[in-house]
């Protein structure tokens, strides 16, 4: 045993030095950092378009753009976000974290790991280019919905043929991280003893292998309907333009889980430490998660119901989508249980965990006033959905990334962040994004359109409050990026454990740990 | 367990993904560039450079393949990720199919009045009757023939099926080293399977030629098309990986407990052999 080790570790001590360390890596936690950085870039590039959309909205009338490109901006923020920023950030979590907390050497396949980053920067490259081309860039929603979609200019093709390399480096990251948690386990690590980031990434990569290549499949038809006369979202031909919106939904409400199941993983890790608690109810956190996938398929008309279904669609959808609060009520009942009669503190992690589990539950409340199929009719498109859909993914996907970041960085970078400023950095964004988002929800139920860079004068005074909140939102997020950078260079150093009540294998490896996490497996027991 | 697990062989850094992503760039803002009106040549390179990025990176991994560098457990990892990217191309063709059946049972008789969608039918085409197959109410493309089941497809159907035998006969022969029977099957797989496009490529063109029933067909063309078509090209995918295969074979690569690469294309191929029973099914017969 112990030769077949020694081989190993000399065959694979140092990395390569420079640059090429970084383009040729087949090592996991490289390309999780890789993953890292690239999502914080998107993400500040998806935020300036955040608050130039903003800025244009902070009184009626139209200020400082036209409104084609307020619609590109609209638009771009949302691929950049949901593809550029969110979903890499929790792949990065998973190439640093998972090999870590199952005990393994590695990600199962560490040089298809390497392409399904190195995919992103260029097919983002692709993207960010179509806003300088004739025409602009894509202006009619992320949804892309035919025939609107098929009147974009030069950048259409562009535009098509990003999002199937974003499709391609996800469904290969999905499938490294399915074949690494099904083979790379350390011995005693049965299923049920998992953290339950490794459940929620192992459901994740499930939906985003079933899911991508339909939207791949739906983007491909809109390619052929615009460029070699195909019929299939076109009336005339016995197509229908409805009919993408059903294919573009069987893509889109599981991607909504995509985005969120590894958010509830972080915040399933991040509660039990600071509350110094195990976990309450770690079975029925596995299930309510499977359940919660399983669901995600079977939900994708809620996002039509205005379009027009027969009634009996409707009833189905609306009941289907209101089932979903049972396993995330679970999920919350959960949180909230395993912080009863904990030994709680509150470091910056555990302040934006707590902040999720708030938020985020009044984003799925307005999701279930939302999934009220008549009152529907009244909500549908208008700045409420904006806010609905903003707290699940801001103070839900964004905050457990922004907990998972303070929570491992000491793990990662070997030194403690500065304690002081990220909770400043949490107040501010805590008190920031509530003051950008609350008020969308009146802006909503009063009328007001989304998509629209103009609007009555009655909206006046919540878009002004909400464009405010938004500077300082966006603005502290640079202090973020301070603190990663100050950590990173500097900081008293951190332990191996770092938290006190941090319980797991990646717990056990030295701070920073080393090149390969496990060359010999460790015993679970 | 521990000695599979300090074994598990990691790659040194690679040069090839990154060669990767330059020529799927290249390709795909060449392809852009092409149907905005541009020349091929952008992404002729960019397909180049994918195919030497595909002789280099897999040449790397049959090198450590034949070296012995891939313990039990790296070949677990190669089928787990083999069975999932199955099934994401599962999900692919599930998009075609469920466009199919969605313009056949809602799309095209709400064209003709059925349902709640009356409107559209009264207001914009009150002669549309619906039928399958269609180019929809304002005839797109033109009258055209829709492709018979029974005469070539029939014949491709038996050439796919037979070749799944042919490959199974193959694996057979691999796992008792029966060498010869390895080779024989694998090439007359690979045959079957090229002899397969060479026939659907006549169909296409009869189709153009002869029956005016082309991509521009309406929901009809778009579908038939789009679905044979994906499914052309992974049959043409699958004989390309295996004549690799079969040049391997030649070469005396795999053993008979040790032959991942082999077991891969068989499934592979026996996916594209079930896509193809469901499209001779539902786009040719019913």
């Amino acid at each position: 045993m112990s030769t077949a080790t020694h081989v190993h570790v000399e065959h694979h001590d140092a990395p390569p030095r420079g640059i090429w360390r970084w383009l040729s890596a087949t090592n996991h936690k490289d390309i999780g950092t890789l993953y890292l950085v690239f999502s914080l870039i998107m993400f500040l590039i998806g935020g300036c378009m955040a608050l130039i959309i903003r800025a244009e909205l902070f009184q009626p009338g139209l200020q400082f753009v036209t409104p084609q490109f307020f619609n590109q901006m609209t638009t771009m923020h949302a691929l950049v976000m949901v593809f550029g920023a969110v979903m890499p950030a929790f792949t990065g979590l998973a190439n640093w974290l998972i090999p870590m907390m199952i005990g393994a050497p590695d990600m199962a396949l560490p040089r298809m790991n390497n392409w399904s980053f190195w995919i992103l920067p260029f097919a983002f490259t692709l993207l960010l280019s179509t806003l300088f081309m004739q025409g602009g860039g894509p202006a009619g929603g992320w949804t892309l919905y035919p025939p609107l979609v098929l009147q974009t200019g030069n950048a259409f093709p562009f535009v098509i043929l990003s999002v199937h390399m974003m499709g391609i480096s996800s469904i290969m990251g999905a499938i490294n991280v399915i074949a690494t948690i099904l083979n790379m386990r350390a011995p005693g690590m049965t299923l049920m003893k998992m953290p339950l980031f490794v459940w929620t990434w192992l459901i994740t990569a499930y939906l985003l292998i079933a899911v991508m290549p339909v939207l791949a499949g739906g983007v491909t038809m809109l390619l052929t309907d615009k460029f070699f006369g195909t019929s299939f979202f076109n009336a005339a031909g016995g197509g229908d333009p409805v009919m993408f919106q059903h294919i573009f939904w069987f893509f889109g409400h599981p991607e909504v889980y995509i985005m969120i199941l590894p958010a509830f993983g972080v915040i399933s890790m991040i509660i039990p430490t600071f509350a110094r608690k195990p976990l309450f109810g770690y079975s029925s956190m596995v299930y309510a998660t499977a359940s919660i996938a399983f669901l995600s398929f079977i939900v994708w008309g809620h996002h039509m119901f205005t379009v027009g279904m027969p009634l009996a669609g409707e009833l189905f959808f609306m009941y289907a989508t209101m089932i979903i609060a049972v396993p995330t009520g679970v999920k919350v009942f959960n949180w909230v249980s395993t912080m009863w009669k904990g030994s709680m503190t509150f470091e910056t992690p555990m302040l934006f965990a707590i902040a999720f589990v708030i938020l985020f539950t009044i984003g799925g409340f307005s999701g279930l006033m939302l999934a009220i199929a008549p009152a529907d009719f009244q909500y549908q498109d208008t700045y409420f959905v904006v806010a609905h859909f903003h707290y699940v993914l801001v103070t839900g996907a964004v905050f457990s990334l922004m907990a998972a970041a303070y929570y491992w960085l000491p793990k990662w970078t070997g030194h403690m962040y500065d304690e002081k400023l990220g909770k400043i950095h949490f107040w501010l964004s805590v008190i920031g994004v509530n003051i950008l988002f609350f008020p969308q929800h009146f802006l909503g139920l009063a009328g007001m359109p989304r998509r629209i860079p103009d609007y009555a004068l009655q909206f006046a005074e919540f878009n002004a409050l909400s464009s405010i909140g938004a500077y300082i939102y966006g603005f502290s997020q640079l202090l973020f990026v301070y603190i990663v950078i100050k950590t990173i260079r500097s900081g008293e150093k951190a332990t191996d454990q770092v938290w006190e009540g941090a319980r797991g294998l990646e717990w056990t490896l030295s701070s920073p740990p080393p090149y390969h996490s496990f060359t010999t497996a460790p015993e679970v027991h | 367990m521990a000695q599979a697990h300090g074994a598990y062989y990691v790659p040194h850094s690679s040069p090839w993904p990154i060669v990767a992503s330059v020529g799927l760039f290249t390709t795909m803002a060449g392809l852009a560039n092409f149907l905005n009106g541009g020349a091929l040549t952008t992404m002729m390179f960019g397909v180049a450079i994918l195919i030497i990025m595909l002789f280099g990176w897999f040449g790397a991994v049959i090198n450590e393949s034949e070296s012995g560098l891939y313990n039990e457990q790296v070949d677990q990892s190669f089928r787990w990720g083999m069975y999932w990217f199955i099934f994401s191309e599962v999900m692919f063709f599930a998009a075609f199919f469920g466009t199919l059946f969605y313009a056949r049972q809602y799309s095209v008789p709400w064209l003709g009045g059925a349902g709640h969608r009356l409107l559209t039918h009264e207001m914009l085409w009150p002669d549309f009757r619906s039928v399958w197959p269609t180019n929809g109410p304002s005839d797109v493309g033109g009258s055209f023939k829709p492709m018979e089941a029974w005469g070539l497809p029939a014949i491709n159907t038996i050439i796919l099926l037979s070749s799944g035998v042919t490959v199974t006969w193959a694996h057979w022969g691999l796992k008792e080293n029966k060498r010869s029977q390895l080779i024989l099957g694998l090439a007359a797989t690979v045959f079957l399977g090229f002899l397969f496009v060479f026939l659907q490529a006549k169909e296409y063109t009869h189709a153009y030629e002869a029956m005016n029933l082309t991509l521009n067909s309406g929901i009809y063309g778009s579908t038939f098309f789009m679905l044979t078509g994906f499914h052309g090209m992974h049959v043409t995918l699958g004989s390309i990986i295996l004549l690799v295969v079969l040049l391997r074979a030649i070469r005396g690569h795999f053993t008979e407990e040790h032959h991942f690469a082999f077991e891969a294309a068989a499934w592979y191929w026996h996916f594209v052999d079930v896509v193809w029973l469901g499209l001779f099914i539902f786009v040719y017969w019913m």
